[in-house]
């Protein structure tokens, strides 16, 4: 999970951040504390700490005194936001570079997500069709 | 932050070798050190020094703002846990930990019946019949459940499995998340504690060559990976402290966080950027340093690698 290269405390901001993103940590919800996130990730309670404490610079979390951190109001949306802005260089950028060596046009790219998606939307409709 | 060691100039020489040369450092209260380096760097030595198992030759030494030798006031409150522990004849676990309750005030004595439970320690065996991971399991106990204000794990794991290793990772982490102190741990498995650890020093043939923040290394060094001609394009200028070549393709270890730029560099030239874990880091160095000493050959640079930080 802790991936190798980069900052720690990096990492558990962005892992509670996609759970502020995918809505498994509401807002006005309570945020893990440093070491319930300590134990989990099997860090140091220190660095824990480090990257709660980014998000609540960042206005992400916000302190509620002798209770614990919670997930402000408004954060999913900011997140999502910020998210969408990066899309484009972290996703986007790398598919055409490895598209050009291929030699794939823009225009073949454009088609071909355009198939992906429609045999994923095939697929979870299957799914929802049978639910088992 | 309040240090709780302090060490200025400490040298030690044993006969002809300078076993530890010139060091400085402090410790912070509260905080988890890594204490990393070669077999011989110097790291039992410091350690005993410090424990006032050792003399130092030169240099000033405080624990608690105090002269630990023959001062039980600090004594007391310092555990130094050794990977070749002797206890004495015909002792079972459970003297040994008898001895250490009535030794550190802060002994903690259901977290040591709890950890007896979970490393399965046969406690009414004498020490001297237990196997080597019994053995280390009975200086992990002492050296959690004792709870001292600094405590020192000297490869405290020969022995322990990956499943026992595991536990005391975990347990050490859930006991300073409750009772914080100063831990102090000498590994050589870098990979595996290196998550655990605030800090890092690296002694290297007697010196400091690292005190930092873990995280802050994290980023320190990246591979660079792919065709040969476009990776020496990149890395002309930079530090390159280890270079690795198969066919065409060359793998190059830089030193130096990378920017964003260069990453849009890198990218565009068609290279992999591989991360460099806390492990491979000391091993390069220690090995970069090594390559540069007077009268070190090649083939001594070459065993570093495999030889010491298994």
């Amino acid at each position: 999970m802790i991936e190798d290269g980069r900052p720690i405390f990096l990492q558990i901001a962005e892992s509670v951040e996609d759970a502020i993103v995918d809505g498994s940590l509401a807002e006005e919800s309570q945020a893990p504390s440093t070491n319930e996130l300590a134990a989990f990730h099997r860090i140091n309670p220190a660095t824990a700490a480090k990257g709660i404490a980014m998000l609540a610079d960042k206005g992400v979390l916000y302190k509620r005194r002798g209770v614990g951190m919670f997930v402000a109001p408004g954060s999913r949306v900011r997140l999502l936001v910020e998210r969408r802005a990066a899309f484009a260089e972290s996703f986007v950028d790398p598919l055409l570079a490895e598209a050009q060596t291929l030699g794939l046009e823009p225009a073949d790219l454009v088609a071909l997500i355009n198939d992906r998606a429609a045999a994923r939307a095939a697929v979870s409709a299957t799914i929802e069709g049978n639910p088992q | 932050m309040t240090s709780v060691i302090e060490v200025k100039s400490l040298t030690k020489r044993y006969r002809d070798t300078l076993a530890v040369d010139d060091v400085s450092f402090a410790i912070e209260q509260n905080r988890i050190y890594g204490l990393l380096g070669r077999n011989g760097a110097g790291k039992t030595t410091v350690m005993s020094i410090l424990t006032a198992q050792n003399f130092a030759t030169s240099g000033e030494v405080r624990v608690f703002g105090e002269q630990p030798y023959e001062n039980t006031r600090v004594l007391s409150r310092m555990c130094f846990v050794r990977e070749s522990q002797k206890y004495p004849e015909d002792a079972t676990a459970r003297h040994a930990f008898g001895m250490a309750r009535l030794f550190f005030p802060r002994w903690d004595q259901p977290l040591a019946d709890r950890l007896i439970d979970d490393f399965q320690l046969p406690t009414k065996r004498t020490i001297k019949k237990l196997s080597r991971g019994q053995l280390s399991a009975v200086g992990v106990i002492i050296g959690l459940a004792s709870r001292a204000e600094i405590t020192f794990f000297d490869e405290p794991y020969l022995g322990l499995d990956a499943v026992a290793r595991q536990i005391f990772y975990d347990r050490l982490l859930e006991d300073y998340a409750t009772h914080p102190r100063t831990v102090i741990l000498s590994s050589h498995l870098i990979d595996e504690v290196s998550n655990l650890l605030e800090r890092v020093l690296v002694i290297d043939r007697g010196r400091i060559i690292m005190d930092e923040e873990t995280d802050a290394v994290r980023d320190r060094a990246a591979n660079i990976v792919g065709d040969s001609a476009a990776v020496d394009a990149f890395v002309a200028g930079r530090e390159v402290i280890h270079r690795e070549s198969l066919g065409r393709v060359s793998s190059v270890t830089v030193l130096g966080a990378l920017t964003p730029a260069d990453r849009a560099r890198l990218a565009a030239a068609g290279l992999d950027v591989a991360p460099v874990s806390l492990q491979q880091l000391i091993v390069r160095t220690t090995q970069h340093a090594a390559g540069n000493g007077v009268g070190e050959s090649a083939a001594d640079a070459a065993t570093t690698e495999e030889g010491a930080l298994r």
